[in-house]
């Protein structure tokens, strides 16, 4: 029986599913160690082999090193996991928000006021 | 018998666990969220529950993308909530009753619903900020708790239509439960938002309004959206009112709505309360 897959195409939005998690597994599985904050504490103190360890592609790597949001989803990386990456330098969701969007952290928030309509 | 008391839904942002811990509630930005608790703590000292089900997603605490299960049930004694990476304090452990646990397992697999059992389980800020809003200041629960963990981070994520089924079998594990128990169904996450994207803080004031219209008066109304749908009008993470359309499924027939809140934005998102008991019989 063939699946049909509901598509729908929305504009700046990933859905993470079956392409991404193979894609992303290895970054994903990096920033699930970030966990444990000995995990944190050893990937600051060597970047390179901690992303080594687990085996991150060249454009993983870069977009690790780049601390670049959107780079991250586009090798695969899913947000939650991703929020854990981000809290090893104290990135909140508005900073990680305004990175995404070009936006200062500022307009960001005043974005999110302005949904009250 | 047991017996469903009512249900909750709520939003579970990290940043109000980090609210909590610093006493900011009286603060502008918080009153408006907070205040918003009284009625649903007054609701509750009143119908007094010995158990709460919580219906939650998890966000890459306990489970990773090497086993993700659609569904998860915990049957442990104790449950232990843990650093998550970025900061939030951690919680004192919640009492699990591994009797109705086990009891609601055996139930939802005879009802078809294969879940998956976890005898350990870490419970995150999904599950701990709503128990923290519904019973401040405390660090001994007043009540057992019943995690039962629904996926939303590896599409495809289970249909709203599926969802409300499951719930509905929820509801009935707990009714067919032989022992004289009062059960609240706390459904968490919520309501519109997104992380992540160019997209990121999206919020859906309409839509929002027309789910809490929807689950207080016609829940059937939201199984006919599909995920995708959902995406698209409450955001990637806003898909978690598939936790509030399940926690309404658990009571049958019709509910009176006893409390409900609404505010944006708190961080990113839309945050909302939604407090409903099973309809009474009148006359």
């Amino acid at each position: 029986m063939a699946v049909s897959k509901p598509k729908i195409d929305i504009p700046g939005t990933t859905i993470f599913g079956a392409d991404e998690a193979r894609r992303g597994y290895a970054l994903n599985a990096m920033c699930y160690s970030f966990n444990s904050a000995e995990n944190r504490a050893e990937f600051l103190k060597d970047e390179d082999a901690y992303c080594a360890k687990f085996g991150l592609d060249v454009e993983q790597r870069a977009a690790i090193r780049d601390r670049n949001v959107l780079a991250l989803i586009a090798a695969g990386g899913n947000i939650y996991y991703l929020a854990k990456f981000a809290g090893i330098f104290g990135l909140d969701v508005q900073e990680i928000g305004a990175q995404q969007t070009g936006l200062s952290v500022e307009a960001f928030k005043s974005k999110l006021m302005a949904a009250r309509g | 018998m047991a017996r469903i008391v009512g249900a909750i839904s709520t939003s579970h942002v990290p940043l109000i666990g980090k609210a909590i811990a610093r006493h900011l509630e009286a603060e502008p930005y918080w009153k408006p969220f907070f205040e918003g608790f009284d009625a649903a703590r007054a609701w509750l000292r009143k119908v007094q529950p010995d158990v709460a089900v919580m219906i939650y997603n998890d966000h890459g605490l306990n489970f990773f993308l090497d086993k993700m299960p659609t569904f998860a049930v915990g049957a442990a004694a104790e449950y232990q909530n843990a650093d998550e990476g970025w900061g939030l304090a951690t919680t004192a452990p919640f009492p699990g009753d591994p009797a109705l646990s086990w009891h609601v397992i055996e139930s939802l697999v005879a009802d078809e619903f294969d879940v998956t059992t976890c005898q350990q389980m870490l419970v995150d800020h999904a599950f701990a900020i709503p128990m923290q809003l519904l019973w401040p200041g405390t660090t001994k629960w007043p009540v057992k708790t019943v995690p039962i963990c629904i996926n939303t981070v590896q599409h495809p994520l289970p249909t709203p239509a599926r969802c409300y089924k499951f719930g509905q079998a929820i509801g009935r594990a707990i009714e067919s439960y032989d022992k004289d128990l009062k059960v609240l169904i706390v459904g968490t996450g919520g309501m519109s938002h997104q992380l992540d994207g160019e997209r990121a803080g999206f919020i859906n004031r309409e839509f929002d309004q027309l789910c809490l219209d929807k689950l207080s008066r016609d829940p059937e109304a939201l199984t006919r959206f599909s995920v995708p749908e959902l995406v698209k009008l409450a955001g990637t993470q806003g898909v978690e009112i598939l936790m509030w359309i399940a926690a309404r499924g658990a009571i049958s027939g019709g509910v009176s709505e006893v409390h409900r809140n609404y505010h944006i934005p708190i961080s990113n998102t839309a945050a909302g309360l939604l407090v409903l008991e099973p309809a009474r019989a009148t006359g």
